[in-house]
């Protein structure tokens, strides 16, 4: 009963709530929650499945997602603040982050000549990503589209934040964090042509801020030459 | 008008087709057929290839009801596929170039798939989600990423901007081949790489399903009757998908199950069919979420399985996007996507020479420089 009356009051939120976009695991709304702006992430039911793997999938991620986010809270990374969690309908809601736009945007609408602010981010997002790996939370979906940049107060400096942690999990393992960057610099690469430099300033600020980064870094260099097709020879 | 044939002979198909301006005038092929629960070994299918092959030949020109002399452009496929095979077509194709004094023209396999899936369906610029053998040996370090190939584009600014979107390689064609040395996220264990299916242990083997005629189809019939879902792993990583774990799970596990009678043999299809597909549909909607694209195209083998084209039409439907799957005649490798593509590549001027005409095992799409689109 107490279930059903949750999840009513949630399908009543989400009906009077904004559809922001429709992304590959769920859909995401805008609205407010006792007053605070907020985020829902509604993992909807995918009805090509089937429904045991669904339902389990759905489940799994959904937590996943909030422990991912408040391991990174406690260990001082930004993320945004889980308010209320949905089990039966798998909603999420979140902090919204006002006036923040995804690092993908940012980088695509910066002027040639910006190319200093563009080194701060990625300095930046080395250091959030160093920060999350020596955490052992390996996020799984590193992409430009999954970090929000946040204007501070008057002209301060931006904040970054991390999202998306559906497809995180805790490991140790200095290749999981190796493919989990270099999952990140596929998708940065062909999301951003020409930035070869950039990413080397983020693996740098990596390299820098971690206390693990060296073995992390090697992986890197050896999941990528497992990446590259080997010529024909022999 | 320019009429164009293609050989293709990558794997266990021999087919040659013949193209004219979109429209294909014959497409006649054979498939060289093991015993249940055995691969084919690629001497013993070269061997099949020479037998047929000028029969195969003799028929496309029967049915287009052409003299070599109409025939603009020799098509085959360069690669990717299995050495021996691939040497059988290349030198029938280089022979009959020589004879006929017609020019001659390596092909992608893969690009072959995409542009007759492109013919087929009409699709524009789809998210392309390739799935065959070769494919998955060829790329088997690199999988599953998500090409978007704009940044093919970037490397021939002028002409070149295929929009292809590909998803590639997934899961190969019918689950023969589900040749998982490809992992690698993981620790050693899986990155032997480089065998042919024989060595690789693969669900159809393990569970011994007829290869005729073809083992992916054998798996799609089975699964209908199977009811009990029994859960596998399942690995998604981003746009990436990893089989290891099914593969060694089942190789594990299935005959323990099957023993026991905890579930049969078509239990055990179906939930590798439901897992299967449900991975490749969620990186394949994925790829669409991140590139905001509104087509899906399945092309290679197993895309004629009717419950992935079920599957993939209930994502589409979901999001509002368009499926397109070709059905088996162009599915399964074939003469006449070589000669598509060949077409194509021949429009805009490619050819190659003889001392150019040679294949190979590993020939990745991304490779390709496509100049005949805009």
């Amino acid at each position: 009963m107490a279930v059903e009356k949750t999840n009513n009051h949630v399908l009543h939120f989400l009906r009077s709530a904004e559809l922001l976009k429709q992304g590959a695991e769920a859909r995401v709304y805008r609205g407010e929650f006792l007053g605070k702006p907020t985020v829902v992430k509604e993992r909807f039911p995918k009805l090509y499945r089937h429904p045991t793997l669904d339902e389990k999938l759905t489940h799994r991620r959904t937590v996943q997602e909030v422990r991912s986010i408040l391991r990174c809270r406690k260990a001082g990374i930004s993320v945004p603040v889980v308010y209320f969690v949905d089990y039966t309908s798998h909603c999420i809601f979140l902090e919204d982050i006002v006036g923040s736009v995804t690092v993908r945007d940012y980088i695509n609408s910066a002027h040639t000549s910006e190319a200093k602010n563009l080194e701060v981010v990625a300095r930046k997002i080395g250091e959030i990503l160093a920060k999350m790996h020596d955490e052992d939370l390996v996020h799984g979906d590193l992409t430009t589209s999954n970090m929000l940049m946040k204007r501070g107060p008057g002209c301060g400096e931006a904040d970054l934040l991390l999202i998306d942690f559906g497809l995180s999990y805790i490991s140790a393992l200095p290749e999981d964090k190796g493919v989990d960057l270099y999952v990140l610099e596929k998708a940065f690469l062909s999301t951003h042509p020409n930035t070869e430099a950039l990413f080397e300033t983020l693996l740098k600020s990596y390299s820098a801020s971690s206390k693990k980064s060296q073995t992390v870094i090697k992986k890197l260099d050896e999941v990528r030459l497992r990446g590259r097709k080997r010529s024909m020879v022999g | 008008m320019t009429v164009v044939i293609g050989f293709e002979g990558s794997a266990n198909k021999i087919g040659v087709g013949i193209v004219r301006d979109g429209v294909v005038l014959s497409n006649p092929r054979r498939t060289y057929i093991t015993p249940p629960g055995q691969g084919f070994l690629p001497s013993e299918t070269a061997k099949h290839h020479r037998g047929v092959i000028l029969t195969v030949l003799k028929e496309a020109l029967q049915q287009a009801g052409l003299k070599p002399a109409d025939i603009d452009c020799v098509a085959y496929t360069k690669g990717p596929g299995m050495g021996a095979p691939l040497v059988t077509t290349a030198l029938v194709a280089r022979t009959v170039s020589q004879l006929w004094g017609k020019p001659l023209l390596g092909v992608n396999h893969c690009i072959g798939h995409i542009e007759m899936g492109r013919l087929v369906t009409r699709a524009n610029n789809p998210t392309v989600l390739v799935i065959a053998l070769q494919d998955i040996r060829e790329e088997r370090l690199d999988r599953a990423r998500v090409r978007i190939c704009d940044k093919l584009s970037r490397k021939n600014l002028v002409k070149l901007r295929a929009k292809i979107r590909e998803i590639s390689p997934c899961f190969c064609k019918p689950f023969k081949t589900i040749i998982v040395p490809i992992n690698y996220h993981q620790n050693g264990r899986h990155s032997s790489g480089g065998k042919l299916p024989r060595t690789g242990s693969n669900p159809a083997r393990v569970i011994k399903i007829s290869n005729d005629p073809s083992p992916g189809y054998n798996i799609e019939q089975m699964a209908k009757r199977g009811k009990q879902y029994v859960e596998l792993p399942y690995t998604v990583k981003g746009m990436d998908v990893s089989f290891s774990g099914i593969l060694s799970y089942i190789e594990e596990a299935a005959h323990k199950m099957l023993g026991s009678r905890q579930c049969t043999a078509e239990d055990l299809c179906f939930s590798l069919q439901e897992t299967l597909f449900a991975m490749l549909v969620e990186i394949t909607e994925r790829a669409m979420a991140h590139c905001n694209s509104q087509e899906v195209l399945i092309v290679g083998g197993v895309g004629c399985n009717l419950r992935l084209q079920e599957m993939m039409g209930t994502m589409c439907k979901e999001r509002g996007a368009r499926l397109f799957a070709t059905d088996e005649s162009f599915c399964i490798d074939n003469g006449a996507m070589i000669a598509q593509a060949g077409w194509e590549m021949f429009r805009a001027g490619h050819v190659t020479e003889l001392p150019d005409s040679w294949i190979t095992q590993r020939f990745r799409t991304d490779e390709v420089e496509v100049t005949w689109r805009d």
